[in-house]
């Protein structure tokens, strides 16, 4: 037992095949992408940046309920309303700070209408920190920019709700 | 006006060595990091030009672009002088090596004695930035760098015995030609090994990265230095690696000599075999690195003088007594 042991030592077996096996996983297929050019799959329930839906005849979806704003755990949402002149509760401001966001999915989960979600995208970084308090604007276009993923996904997601 | 044109000369042979030695180190670092890469199934840096081949040309520009930070409490010109000296001791022991029969840029009869020597000096240029930076870490660094160095350096010399007992000859080429009927690596194979692993640790590779150990000592005697001057560092790291496979390549594995004497194969130039001689023990240096964790200190002391040093002083004795025995000791 002692001795295999020191013979092992003395011609280093233990190296040798260790060597061996690195240079046979050198030639295996990698594991890593190549990120800006190839990108993982996302499952569609990712909580990625956030997006405020329409219907399909352009009138926003979101009634002002709040629910999100009380849901949020990190307070990152704030929501002022105000009736308009048809009668229905819209809201005037609707800023998220995408600072404070922890990105739960707590909003999306609580809307009652669909109309706070958050989408596949991930690649939103920012070189100033005022680019990242989002506003109504900033987030209803992006509901119309990623429309068609959006509803794809919250179509699929379903049946698991 | 003779004496110009002879100064001019020389700076020509001196440049025509140095461009390619510092663009070969710049592709190794790249390779280095593709084949530690590739052991760990990553793709490693291929952004950068084709197969990212330019990776390390965009580092030198991004280093060179880079703020240099001299500590307030350090000693200034010791700082600066440390990695100048590192890089250039680094590369002038590259005169010496011979990339074909005549090919050489300072055939001295010493040559062995003359890259020991130098190399033996690059430990000045650690243990000068560790000490200038006024800092623990870098001084810890360096002092493990210093002790490291010294003592793996004694068995590197003694393999250097072995092979010059077989030669008879400090002079490179002489050494090369030596091995027209069989590389060295056949013979005096355990030294072959113990020369390599010794290189490791003189070069400060992994598993004997302690000078540099991350986990302990943030980046050893690196630690203060930024932009060009951490770049020389590295510079002159990898030009020593380089140095010690051209070595390795020379001592045990025939240099410019092609594997076998037929012909195909020594139509091909001298310098193309020494450069895929030094690239292969590169790849066993970049592999060692993917594959081992590192040694603690002491083990690393253990190794170097309660192992190799008599291993390779009794190898030494068998050497001389078989050349004695059957009387094949070089004729001087």
């Amino acid at each position: 037992m002692k001795i295999t042991r020191f013979l092992k030592t003395i011609f280093m077996v233990d190296f040798a095949t260790g060597l061996l096996i690195a240079l046979r996983e050198m030639f295996k297929t990698k594991k890593t992408i190549n990120y800006p050019f190839e990108k993982g799959k996302i499952s569609p329930r990712f909580r990625g940046e956030h997006a405020l839906r329409r219907y399909p005849n352009g009138e926003e979806r979101c009634i002002a309920c709040k629910l999100c704003e009380a849901v949020c755990p990190a307070q990152a949402i704030t929501i002022e309303s105000a009736e308009r002149s048809d009668g229905s509760r819209k809201t005037t401001r609707y800023d998220i700070d995408m600072m404070k966001c922890i990105y739960c999915g707590l909003c999306e989960e609580s809307c009652p209408v669909d109309a706070i979600v958050q989408g596949p995208n991930f690649e939103f970084s920012t070189e100033t920190r005022e680019e990242l308090y989002y506003t109504k604007e900033k987030l209803l276009d992006n509901g119309d920019r990623w429309e068609n993923i959006l509803a794809a996904n919250i179509k699929s997601d379903n049946p698991y709700r | 006006m003779e004496y110009l044109n002879l100064v001019f000369e020389e700076v020509y042979k001196i440049l025509f060595l140095l461009v390619p030695v510092l663009v070969s180190v710049a592709m190794i670092v790249w390779l280095d990091r593709r084949v530690w890469a590739f052991v760990q199934k990553r793709q490693g840096p291929n952004v950068v030009g084709p197969f990212g081949l330019l990776q390390s040309l965009a580092d030198a520009l991004k280093y060179i672009f880079k703020e240099i930070i001299i500590p307030a409490s350090s000693n200034k010109i010791i700082f600066i002088l440390a990695p100048i000296i590192t890089m250039t001791l680094a590369l002038i022991a590259w005169a010496v090596i011979p990339f074909g029969e005549d090919q050489v840029l300072a055939n001295i009869n010493v040559g062995i004695l003359y890259i020991f020597a130098v190399s033996s000096l690059g430990v000045y240029g650690i243990i000068m930035g560790g000490w200038a930076s006024n800092s623990k870490y870098p001084f810890l660094g360096s002092i493990r760098s210093a002790a490291q160095m010294v003592s793996y350096e004694v068995s590197i010399g003694i393999i250097i015995i072995n092979v010059l007992l077989c030669v008879g000859s400090l002079n490179l080429s002489d050494i090369v030609l030596a091995q027209q009927n069989i590389w060295f690596i056949i013979p005096l194979f355990p030294m072959f090994v113990i020369f390599f692993i010794s290189a490791l640790a003189e070069t400060n590779r992994p598993p004997f990265d302690l000078p540099e150990a991350e986990a302990e000592l943030v980046a050893g005697y690196q630690t203060e230095y930024s932009g060009m001057m951490y770049a020389m560092f590295w510079l002159g790291e990898y030009a020593n690696i380089l140095l010690m496979c051209a070595l390795g390549s020379i001592l045990f594995l025939g240099g410019w000599l092609s594997p076998i004497d037929i012909y195909p194969f020594n139509m091909i130039p001298g310098a193309i075999w020494l450069i895929l001689k030094i690239l292969l023990l590169f790849i066993l240096f970049a592999l060692v690195k993917a594959v081992v964790p590192r040694y603690r200190y002491d083990q690393l002391m253990r190794l170097g003088w309660k192992i190799f040093l008599p291993f390779s002083l009794t190898y030494v004795v068998l050497t001389a007594s078989y050349l004695f025995y059957f009387n094949l000791l070089p004729k001087l």
